[in-house]
């Protein structure tokens, strides 16, 4: 038997395990998937929660509802992977062969990474929505605040879904309208950007639409430390921004089994070639989704992409070819902007995110770069597809690499 | 493509107004760039994040993270800030002719 094993059950390990084990014969193949949790979290969804759009429902499920019948599933942590040995040993110390391994193990939030931050305040007037619980203690708090400064701040790049905070200030301009407070909030963003998002164009319009919807930007802020008795953030030149609730995309990291098994940076991430997706360090072992320090977004739609990518690179290797799959660094994601809107880019490595219409040229339906209803229409239809289509590895009909077609160049 | 005057010369930049062409980068141009950047005069600190820098692109093809650079430099978070106000990595990439850190994606 030839072994495979995936470590991690979310989104791009789903994907993978369901892709490759219709493939693979089950009288020669052994696949094992290895996860600490029995439950999947559709982390897209979080971002509704403060605002009470989504509940714990929408966001749960079952693990093993959505890996395939013969999958050999192993709930565990990991301790470390033993490269060498070609092995993964649990936390219990078993040891676990593969022949081939594919790293799936996500990045998580990290506010023990900023001085200050993770105190007794935390939970009470500092928060994160990047975790269920953090997303349910904020929309707890919401429910009964009267208004006053509210600041969002990232601590550090990359993070997990770089448009979130803006889609989070988007989704409190208009919930707080809706309460009919909204004239006693301010809101702000501080972010260690110079703008509003990572590229060019879409900093310029996402930073049109944030001082349209009257919320202020403080730039170039990298956070030092909280200074919890003020009730401020100060950064490391020593400007300061106080708030009244701290809404903080802490420090993402990969998991810390890669910094165990030696296998990663310095934010845990595993060193991966960016466009065959095999670690740098050992070809036997496979990366995908938000556990690889490839400079491509950290997002569910981004993993989808390289699952195709990865799938025939697998595919290739397992048969002795050289990988002929690349990835272009392809990202597809939806902007909530509020009120029933919602803006949509497409990108890869080499292209910025331009408008345009999505995905057939001149006709849409989606338009990009622009807040339409339909757009908001198409987010919201995305759980339907994540949790029906997109993690059972089933095709989409969209290529896993970018097209110029229906976009206006810069 | 854009082009930015340094010292008389027009030098070729990508959008973010960084060199393209390293070979068009030397010591007095860099000087210059920080002038343009507020930076005012570059001391032996300056100079000694600006070769970290470029020794990390070299080997890495990618200009560090503030996070990498404190490793790679020796300098902690808030030296870096003060040599670099504003965005150390960005600042110091542009300085030293590298292209904008790609951790900011």
């Amino acid at each position: 038997m030839r072994k495979l094993v995936i470590l991690g059950g979310g989104t791009a390990g789903t994907m993978m395990l369901n892709k490759l084990s219709r493939v693979l014969n089950e009288d020669r193949w052994q696949i094992t998937v290895i996860d600490d949790s029995e439950t999947h979290l559709y982390q897209p969804g979080f971002l509704f929660i403060p605002f009470g759009i989504y509940g714990q429902k929408d966001v749960v499920k079952p693990r093993r509802e959505y890996f395939p019948a013969h999958a050999n599933v192993v709930i565990s942590g990991i301790d470390r992977i033993d490269a060498d040995h070609k092995r993964v040993i649990l936390e219990d110390k078993s040891a676990v062969d593969y022949d081939y391994l594919i790293v799936a193990t996500g990045a998580k939030i990290r506010p023990d990474q900023t001085e200050g931050l993770l105190d007794d305040e935390w939970g009470k007037s500092k928060f994160d929505f990047y975790t269920l619980e953090g997303a349910q203690r904020l929309h707890r708090f919401f429910e009964s605040w009267h208004g006053g400064r509210l600041v969002l701040n990232m601590t550090e790049m990359p993070i997990k879904c770089p448009v979130a905070p803006l889609e989070f200030l988007f989704l409190a301009d208009s919930y707080f309208t809706e309460r009919g407070i909204r004239d006693k909030v301010e809101l702000r963003l501080a972010t260690p950007l110079s703008g509003a998002f990572t590229k060019p164009k879409a900093t310029e319009i996402l930073g049109g639409l944030l001082q349209h919807k009257n919320i202020n930007v403080t730039p170039d802020f990298g956070i030092a430390r909280v200074d919890n008795e003020r009730k401020t953030i100060v950064s490391y030149d020593d400007v300061e921004v106080p708030y009244d609730v701290l809404v903080s995309i802490p420090t993402n990291m990969g998991d810390e089994c890669i910094a165990r098994s030696g296998l990663g940076d310095e934010l845990n991430y595993v060193p991966t070639d960016k466009e065959t997706l095999v670690s740098e360090a050992h070809d036997d072992i496979f990366v995908i989704g938000d556990a690889g320090n490839l400079p491509s977004s950290k997002a569910g739609s981004v993993a989808h992409f390289q699952s195709e990518i990865l799938f025939k690179n697998f595919l290739d290797r397992i048969d002795g070819r050289p990988a002929h799959a690349r990835f272009d660094g392809h990202a597809n994601c939806f902007i909530e902007s509020g009120f029933g809107k919602a803006l949509l880019i497409d990108f890869n490595y080499g292209v910025e995110p331009l408008p345009g219409k999505f995905p057939l040229p001149g006709i849409g339906p989606f338009s990009l770069l622009h807040e339409t209803r339909m757009n908001h229409y198409g987010k919201l239809a995305f759980r339907w597809i994540y949790w029906n289509v997109l993690i059972r590895g089933v095709e989409l009909p969209i290529d896993s690499k970018m097209s110029m077609a229906g976009k206006v160049a810069a | 493509m854009d082009t930015l005057e340094i010292l008389g010369k027009h030098l070729a930049v990508d959008k973010d107004g960084n060199l393209v062409n390293r070979s068009d980068w030397n010591e007095e141009i860099a000087r210059a760039i920080a002038a343009q950047e507020g930076i005012g005069e570059l001391t032996d600190r300056h100079w000694a994040v600006i070769r970290a820098m470029q020794k990390a692109f070299d080997r890495d093809g990618d200009a560090p993270s503030i996070r990498r650079l404190t490793n790679e430099s020796g300098v902690d978070v808030k030296t870096l800030y003060q040599l670099f106000p504003k965005g150390p990595a960005k600042k110091a990439a542009k300085i030293a002719g590298l292209p904008k850190p790609k951790g900011c994606i």
